[in-house]
């Protein structure tokens, strides 16, 4: 199957600093003269789910926020922070008037006066070009009624989190909620408030022009539309690529150029790994897909070191709010940094396997719940690597026993 | 709500200053009325905010997977060797400052680092003398 370019067709060919390259805001002139409630019914019978990794229907969120009562906030997450992905920064470069017609359209949807783009601190280079944006759409009337603020975030991955995000725009560490409440029902300063990511209000005016039908008939039963999937790693061609959703993972590692695959993981540094023989997995929400980011792995990467660099990744980036997630990524780095150093023991992988377990149910949110996956996986499919660096490991003891 | 304009006051002290001293976080502390230690634990916590003075320009080279895959310890080396600093430091004259940060969303260009706000992909041994030398 080849790409199946609906958000990113000639999204080359644009020029981003001209709202007239862009076209009319057709879709959001088409929603203002239907009911809230119509816009959300086909926003929810498109089954649009959440683009930012954690796949929740968007539809359902935005009838949640139109019924709450209270003034309601509209957040963009433009905090792009998992590791190897990076279509966001694509769309928000090529075309931030997607986003903003879609934003415009989710505030009319969900009735909210004011918004907010959450911008990580190291896209700080898309700021000028994003307030340009916003301030032709603004010349053109498009955002009328509608407060559209910039918030930089300061550097910090758990920020893409969105309970986190909102206490850092409330200028706060950035540190997860508990919940409920969601934000729904209390969000940024207690109101109730809806998040969603670039890429989802960028699909947005796309299902409201061509309609819930259309749109559809894209995908699979629990994964409708398509997806931009960001390949990088061992490739020849790492870029975006755009797919319908449920297209094999096969199919993009060919359009990227993807040799000699060892594995892959798919989702970003807490997405599944899906191993060389599996490679017919399709790309969705019931399988594999996360943020969509496609980190690819030759026959040349060992998985023990990879995943002792992700896990170095998310401890660093724990937020140190609950017990399971700030203790257990130190005491999972400990021991892969044994392995990885020829210092395993044999209660190693059932220290792992133990501890990965438990931080599955008992971490506050989806960093600390999702930390065990790429460790539970490899030890599923990789289980042999991990023993071997145990036995060279307890080799290297009777070296040193022997000459000592 | 006072505490909301906490974070950017202290993003204006980084921009302006180069890093936020004790001095400005107990400015902020008495103007916006918050104990002094959520002033500090504001400022810890987010990466691009910095307690210590920095260079005048930040070097931060990605040091995740992707990066990683694509050789990026050896153009991270390569600035060590131009530079003579660690991770972490910064140089005697005050120019540069050179970190290891988390994923930058640049994996296409792998590996890739930012210098200041800007973007450079594609980094090889080679290009880091030049990339440099930009900066005065």
């Amino acid at each position: 199957m080849p790409e199946k370019k609906i958000l990113t067709d000639k999204i080359e060919k644009m020029d981003p600093g001209r709202i007239g390259s862009y076209g009319g805001f057709k879709a959001l002139k088409k929603a203002l003269g239907m009911s809230p409630e119509d816009v959300i019914k086909e926003i929810k019978d498109s089954g649009l789910r959440g683009r930012g990794g954690a796949g929740f229907p968007c539809g359902a969120k935005w009838a949640m926020a139109l019924k709450a009562k209270g003034d309601k906030v509209l957040i963009c997450n433009a905090d792009e922070g998992e590791v190897g992905t990076f279509k966001d920064r694509y769309l928000l470069t090529h075309n931030p008037y997607l986003l903003l017609e879609g934003m415009a359209i989710a505030a009319y949807a969900i009735d909210a006066k004011k918004a907010y783009i959450y911008l990580r601190a190291e896209y700080r280079y898309l700021l000028d070009g994003l307030l340009n944006a916003i301030s032709q759409a603004e010349e053109k009337g498009y955002l009328k009624g509608l407060d559209i603020t910039i918030q930089e975030g300061a550097g910090a991955y758990i920020c893409g989190e969105e309970s986190a995000l909102m206490n850092s725009i409330e200028g706060k560490r950035g540190e997860s909620r508990f919940k409920p409440p969601f934000p729904t029902q209390k969000g940024l300063f207690e109101k109730p408030t809806i998040i969603n990511n670039v890429e989802t209000l960028s699909n947005v005016p796309i299902i409201i022009d061509k309609g819930a039908k259309w749109y559809s008939k894209l995908g699979t039963d629990d994964s409708k539309g398509t997806k931009l999937f960001c390949v990088s790693g061992d490739v020849k061609n790492p870029g975006v690529y755009e797919l319908e959703l449920g297209s094999s993972l096969k199919e993009l590692l060919d359009l990227a150029g993807a040799e000699d695959v060892k594995w892959v993981q798919v989702g970003g540094s807490v997405g599944s790994i899906v191993p060389s023989d599996m490679l017919d997995t399709p790309l969705a929400y019931e399988t594999a897909l996360g943020s969509g980011a496609v980190m690819v792995f030759n026959s040349t990467r060992d998985v023990v070191d990879f995943v002792h660099r992700t896990i170095e990744f998310l401890n660093e980036e724990s937020c140190g709010k609950c017990t399971p997630c700030r203790e257990g990524t130190e005491v999972m780095l400990e021991v892969l940094g044994r392995l990885v150093n020829g210092e395993g023991m044999e209660e190693d992988l059932d220290i792992l396997e133990n501890l990965g377990t438990v931080m599955k149910d008992a971490a506050l949110c989806g960093l600390g719940q999702t930390v065990p996956v790429p460790i539970l996986d490899s030890l599923k499919y990789y289980r042999e690597d991990y023993e071997n660096r145990i036995s060279q490991s307890v080799f290297l003891r009777t070296l040193k026993t022997v000459s000592g | 709500m006072k505490s909301d304009k906490l974070l950017n006051m202290i993003k204006s002290e980084q921009n302006q200053n180069g890093y936020v001293s004790e001095e400005a976080m107990a400015h902020i502390s008495q103007e916006l009325r918050l104990p002094l230690a959520d002033i500090y634990g504001v400022t810890t916590f987010y990466s691009f905010l910095s307690t210590e003075p920095l260079g005048r320009h930040v070097i931060r080279i990605c040091k995740s997977v992707p990066c990683f895959l694509q050789n990026g310890e050896t153009v991270a080396a390569s600035i060590e060797k131009e530079l003579g600093i660690t991770p972490g430091e910064t140089t005697a004259d005050g120019r540069f400052t050179f970190l290891l940060t988390n994923c930058i969303g640049a994996c296409d260009q792998a590996p890739a680092m930012l210098v200041n706000d800007t973007l450079y992909g594609n980094l090889t041994p080679g290009k880091i003398k030049k990339i440099l030398q930009s900066f005065d």
